[in-house]
């Protein structure tokens, strides 16, 4: 871990704050989550670091709560959306054939909506609870990493170990993770940082828009919708969160573009 | 030597960086001051294994370094002046003027996007050696000496529109057309078959001796570079090992190194009586890819005996490999029936009983793709082990290492990745697998023919060696007929889809040969002088890739 670039160092360090500080959020946030402690949209004080919302919440307790949320969730998500995507982009890769025509065209169709439509339709009619979201959002994405381990797979399925693997016998499960998958690993890594930040952005544009999280339950989407009255007053509120979202997605940038160079260049990589 | 060289080279110094996983970039130097001339009009050879630095050399010719490699040290003369001194712009006017090359892949080196023509002529004129009228004229003139077909309009067509031997021909004209007075053949031939490949090294030649052109040829085949040089240098690990003219490095070699070059293949294996039950019957096997209108296999019939090797030679598109992959079942014959070991197979791998899977193995061409990069070699080995015989623990670990010393790698190999170890090791690993499974018969798919001579002749003595303690049969598919004659005790010669000739090694390699079989048999290039001119005189067939 000697050579790792000042960007990435950055990245990585503000990454943690932020995980760090959803993990811990009930031991760091100076009130409770839903608690009115003072005046509408009080300006900063020492007992208010960042001031209070619009119903007189504190700003800063908002904002590690929402943190939690919004980070949960992504999570969750990106999780869901990987090991869907990728078993599913393998086996279509290993099968061949009709299996893998099915799955791909069926993929192409969801994918020739645009996600965000897809998300409000669904949305409206199922309950908006924190399940849906996260399979919603997982499912949604999963389109995007299945293409992704497809296009993989494929070139590693016609390496000779995988037809030596084939020859010996072995079942599908054993080649998806054990030939491939150790092989696929290092884009896939990459591209996890990735769909994590198009999670935090999708989960925040939602609440946003009233379909995610739901009040009083705090997130970064939402905090925005609440305060963006203010800023019509020169009230930083609605800014706070959208700075959040911003270093967060910034910081992962930073750390994902330096795995991706470590696997993909033949210099410093181990690949 | 009363003239002045044409090219100098005096303790010529080579370093690249290298970036091992998980430490500092560090420098390496491979080629460690190499000296020697060459005079106008006169061929040398380059010769060496890989990673000699043979091509590494040739390319010095040219001021160039390929791929982060850096002349370091020395000095290299062209017609009087130290090119690694005179800067950019002079070396511009070299390179394409000058010394040329000739690439190893003709393929990969034309533009698909262009025709032949236009880059044929590129340099030439692009030097203000000719005009484009005159370059045409000279292009023509040069595809009619090196024997392409239709010279005036050959060089309209597209790359993809001639075949392999013929593009490489196109580029030698290319080398040729701005009048150079150096060219670099860096392994020519090395990428054709051997019927194709007596015909390229038959025009270089003639060309080479009609324009008065020098040339350095590099190559790692001792009875190729034979043919055409005047002089030889054999490399080792980016040293001279040994320089002299090709009378004296054939017949009478002073180094180690060069006796073994010159010795090699000479293994020697008497044929074996044929059973009495075959192990593998192919009968009337027919097969056809699916989407395609024709037969890549027309009724094909082989048999196997026990403890025995048969040897399937051919050109590539002979359908060899094809053969392989019906007998494993990748491929299912639209007609025709196999049966292994008295036992009827079915036609396709994934309906076959586990026994069946395990009795016949195969080992591939490339060992870097048949094994999995991220798995060591005590799991590649071990997963056979664990996977039909359900060995554990300390019992499998056991039967690892006894593999591993009967492939003669010993301790501390179960830990290694594939990328740690040389092509012969990695070849000795594949072995081992196919081993692993107590089979009855392996597939052995050109696997030699990636290696070095001397590691391939290691990894023949090696397999004759096994067949004699493990009574495993081998169908060994290959294109090298010095392969054969070590290994075989039965041969099938493959053209075009169809056997032409089979039977005991004895009878196969002893005339009368049919035309294609004594095509192929003297196409084979052999370690002595003025083989070349003999062989085309008594040629009866034209080769295929003409």
């Amino acid at each position: 871990m000697k050579n790792i670039p000042i960007s990435a160092m950055i990245g990585l360090f503000f990454t943690g704050i932020y995980f760090l500080a959803a993990i811990f959020a009930p031991l760091i946030a100076p009130y409770g989550m839903a608690e009115v402690v003072g005046d509408v949209w009080e300006p900063s004080s020492s007992e208010h670091l960042l001031g209070t919302d619009s119903i007189g919440r504190d700003l800063l307790t908002r904002l590690i709560y929402g943190g939690r949320t919004t980070i949960f969730i992504a999570t969750a998500a990106t999780a869901l959306s990987f090991v869907t995507g990728a078993v599913l982009g393998f086996f279509a890769a290993v099968s061949g054939g009709w299996v893998d025509q099915v799955l791909s065209r069926f993929v192409d169709l969801i994918m020739s909506i645009p996600s965000l439509i897809f998300a409000l339709v669904v949305l409206s009619v199922m309950p908006t609870n924190m399940i849906t979201l996260i399979i919603l959002m997982g499912l949604l994405d999963s389109t995007r990493v299945y293409r992704l381990s497809r296009a993989v797979a494929v070139d590693i399925t016609v390496m000779d170990y995988v037809e030596a693997a084939r020859l010996r016998g072995e079942k599908t499960a054993w080649i998806i993770f054990r030939e491939i998958l150790p092989n696929a690993l290092s884009p896939l890594v990459a591209e996890v940082g990735l769909r994590f930040i198009f999670m935090v952005l999708f989960i925040s544009t939602l609440s946003f828009l009233g379909l995610g999280v739901q009040p009083p339950q705090a997130d970064w989407g939402g905090i925005v919708k609440e305060n963006k009255e203010g800023i019509n007053y020169g009230i930083q509120a609605a800014l706070y969160p959208a700075y959040a979202i911003a270093t967060l997605c910034i910081s992962i940038n930073l750390v994902a573009d330096w795995i991706l160079n470590r696997t993909t260049s033949l210099k410093g990589g181990r690949g | 030597m009363t003239d002045t060289p044409l090219l100098k080279v005096r303790g010529l110094k080579i370093g690249a960086t290298i970036y091992p996983p998980g430490e500092r970039p560090k420098d390496i130097e491979i080629v460690h001051g190499v000296d020697f001339d060459l005079a106008p009009g006169k061929v040398l050879g380059l010769i060496g294994e890989s990673g000699a630095g043979k091509s590494t050399i040739g390319l010095a010719a040219m001021a160039y370094g390929r791929g982060g490699v850096e002349l370091t040290g020395g000095e290299v003369h062209v017609n009087g002046r130290d090119i690694l001194q005179t800067g950019v712009r002079d070396v511009r006017r070299l390179r394409g003027a000058e010394v040329t090359y000739v690439s190893q892949s003709a393929a990969a080196s034309f533009n698909p996007a262009k025709k032949i023509m236009e880059q044929v002529i590129e340099a030439a004129v692009l030097q203000k050696k000719f005009n484009k009228s005159d370059a045409e004229a000279r292009a023509v003139e040069l595809f009619r000496k090196l024997g392409l077909p239709d010279p005036e309009n050959i060089g309209s067509r597209y790359p993809h529109q001639v075949s392999g031997g013929q593009l490489q021909r196109c580029m030698t004209a290319l080398a040729l057309c701005p009048e150079p007075d150096l060219v670099v053949f860096d392994e020519p031939t090395t990428a054709l078959d051997v019927t194709t490949q007596i015909d390229v090294l038959a025009a270089i030649k003639d060309a080479i001796r009609d324009t008065g052109v020098a040339a350095l040829y590099i190559t790692h085949d001792l009875a190729v570079v034979a043919q055409v040089s005047d002089h030889i240098m054999v490399l080792r690990m980016g040293e001279m090992v040994e320089y002299g003219t090709v009378d004296q490095i054939i017949n009478d070699p002073q180094e180690d190194y060069t006796k073994a070059l010159v010795s090699v293949r000479s293994i020697r294996h008497e044929e074996k009586q044929p059973g009495d039950t075959p192990i593998l019957k192919v009968e009337n096997i027919t097969a056809r890819y699916k989407g395609t209108d024709f037969d890549v296999l027309k009724d094909i019939s082989v048999e196997m005996y026990r403890g025995q090797t048969l040897a399937v030679v051919g050109e590539s598109g002979s359908g060899k490999s094809t053969l392989a992959r019906v007998i494993t079942g990748l491929l299912p014959p639209s007609a025709g029936q196999i049966t292994f070991d008295g036992r009827t197979l079915t036609p396709d791998q994934p309906t076959r009983p586990l026994e069946d899977l395990r009795e016949l193995q195969m080992i591939y061409q490339m060992a870097d793709t048949a094994m999995n990069p991220r798995q060591t070699v005590g799991t590649i080995i071990g997963r056979p082990l664990e996977f039909y015989f359900g060995l554990k623990g300390a019992e499998k670990q056991k039967r690892i290492q006894e593999l591993l010393d009967e492939i003669e790698l010993g301790d501390g190999f179960q830990d290694r990745y594939p990328a740690e170890l040389s092509g012969g090791q990695k070849q000795r690993v594949c072995i081992a697998r196919a081993l692993a499974a107590k089979p009855k018969m392996i597939i052995c798919d050109e696997v030699t023919s990636a290696l070095d001579p001397l590691v391939a002749d290691g990894i023949l003595k090696l397999l004759l060696e096994l067949q004699k303690i493990e009574d495993v049969a081998y169908l060994f598919i290959t294109h090298d007929l010095a392969t054969v004659k070590a290994i075989a005790d039965s041969i099938a010669v493959m053209f075009q889809g169809e056997v032409v000739r089979y039977g005991p090694k004895s009878q196969v390699l002893s005339p009368p040969f049919d035309d294609y079989t004594d095509l192929l048999l003297s196409s084979v290039p052999e370690m002595k002088l003025g083989w070349l001119e003999e062989v085309l005189e008594h040629r009866k067939m034209e080769s295929a890739g003409n």
